[in-house]
């Protein structure tokens, strides 16, 4: 069975630092230049079918504000 | 493998936090929180202490396991307090550069010397960032801060070597750029004997970032850059730098009691 990758962010939670976008090896992520409600920029997810889950997103993120959930 | 969102419900609290986007604090409750995650600790046998400062609000009020936010620079002697009352307890500080060192420094240097079985977290940004960016005893020396505007006239101190001097059975030191590095050592210093330091070299966007006009992303970069495991490369070393056995001070007043006819529960 392929597996079916769904990544959340959590838009409130999510400051925009960006640090995700870097350490992401697949270039999954990137900016969505709309503001949330505490006017951070959070980040959304491009290219959903580069991701590897190898989870260095969720493992940097300062705000436990991703998660990369695997539903076989 | 735990997702993100299920280490979020589980761990942490009261979000979103206080933090200033891209603030290292935040990376550092996460590996905390991995760290318990993996080695299957529950929550309920875990005490975290704070003292005062951007870094004290890594586990109070955000950590889900009991916590003590406490007075600046004393986080150590109640954490001490918690371990001699109930050693079974995981008992962890976190505590800023500021707190830890300079205005704790006396505590940190004695808990290393009886080498309390406690697991010690200094977050290091290099100044005082909550009260506004002064200069604290991890500045390097020619810094600029907003009390030091022609350079730090002394000498930043080496709190690794510091600890390692006064007795502390297990040192290392990381930064925010080494998540799983920094993730595997809080593990190993949950399970350790005895006194662990582990210092985190951590980005303070607000303060050092701007001071040095630094974005977030520029200081992960330099930590990569500027760090080795190899003291001979002229960089900021990393890795473990002390593990060795020596007595443990509550296990050493459990004997006492004991062996002077009292009962414990
Ligand atoms: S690391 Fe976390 S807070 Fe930062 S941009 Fe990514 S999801 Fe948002
Ligand atoms: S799991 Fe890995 S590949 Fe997928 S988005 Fe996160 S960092 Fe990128
Ligand atoms: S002032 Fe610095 S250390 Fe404090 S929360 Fe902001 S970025 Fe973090």
């Amino acid at each position: 069975m392929p597996q079916k990758i769904h990544i959340e962010i959590d838009r409130e939670l999510c400051t925009g630092c960006g640090i995700c976008i870097r350490f992401c090896p697949k270039d999954v992520l990137g900016e969505s230049g709309t503001l949330n409600q505490y006017g951070n920029f959070y980040t959304e997810v491009k290219k959903l079918e580069e991701c590897i889950v190898c989870r260095q997103c969720e493992l940097y993120c300062p705000d436990f504000a991703i998660s990369v959930e695997v539903k076989e | 493998m735990i997702t993100g969102k299920e280490l979020r419900e589980k761990y942490i609290r009261n979000q979103p936090t206080a933090f200033c986007p891209g603030c290292g604090d935040g990376m550092v409750l996460n590996g905390m929180s991995r760290a318990v995650e993996n080695l299957g600790i529950e929550r309920k046998d875990i005490v975290a202490v704070s003292g005062i400062g951007c870094a004290a609000w890594v586990v109070s009020p955000y950590w889900r396991v009991d916590t003590l936010h406490t007075t600046h620079g004393r986080a150590i002697p109640h954490a001490i307090g918690v371990k001699v009352g109930n050693k079974d307890l995981n008992v962890v500080v976190v505590s800023g550069d500021g707190d830890c060192v300079g205005i704790g420094g006396n505590h940190l240097i004695h808990a290393c010397r009886n080498n309390i079985d406690l697991t010690v977290i200094m977050i290091n940004n290099g100044l005082y960032a909550m009260t506004g960016g002064q200069v604290a005893p991890t500045t390097e020396h020619g810094e600029k801060t907003i009390t030091t505007p022609y350079g730090n006239p002394s000498q930043g101190m080496d709190v690794a070597e510091l600890v390692k001097a006064a007795g502390a059975s297990h040192v290392a030191r990381w930064t925010t750029y080494h998540m799983r590095e920094l993730t595997k050592e809080v593990e190993y210093a949950l399970e350790k004997k005895g006194l662990s330091f582990i210092e985190v070299i951590t980005q303070c966007p607000t303060r050092t970032g701007k001071k040095d006009n630094l974005s977030t992303l520029e200081m992960l970069e330099w930590y990569k850059n500027n760090t080795s495991k190899n003291p001979e490369d002229g960089k900021i070393t990393v890795g473990r730098s002390v593990d060795k056995e020596r007595p443990e001070m509550a296990d050493v007043i459990y004997e006492q009691i004991i062996s002077a006819g009292g009962t414990l529960k």
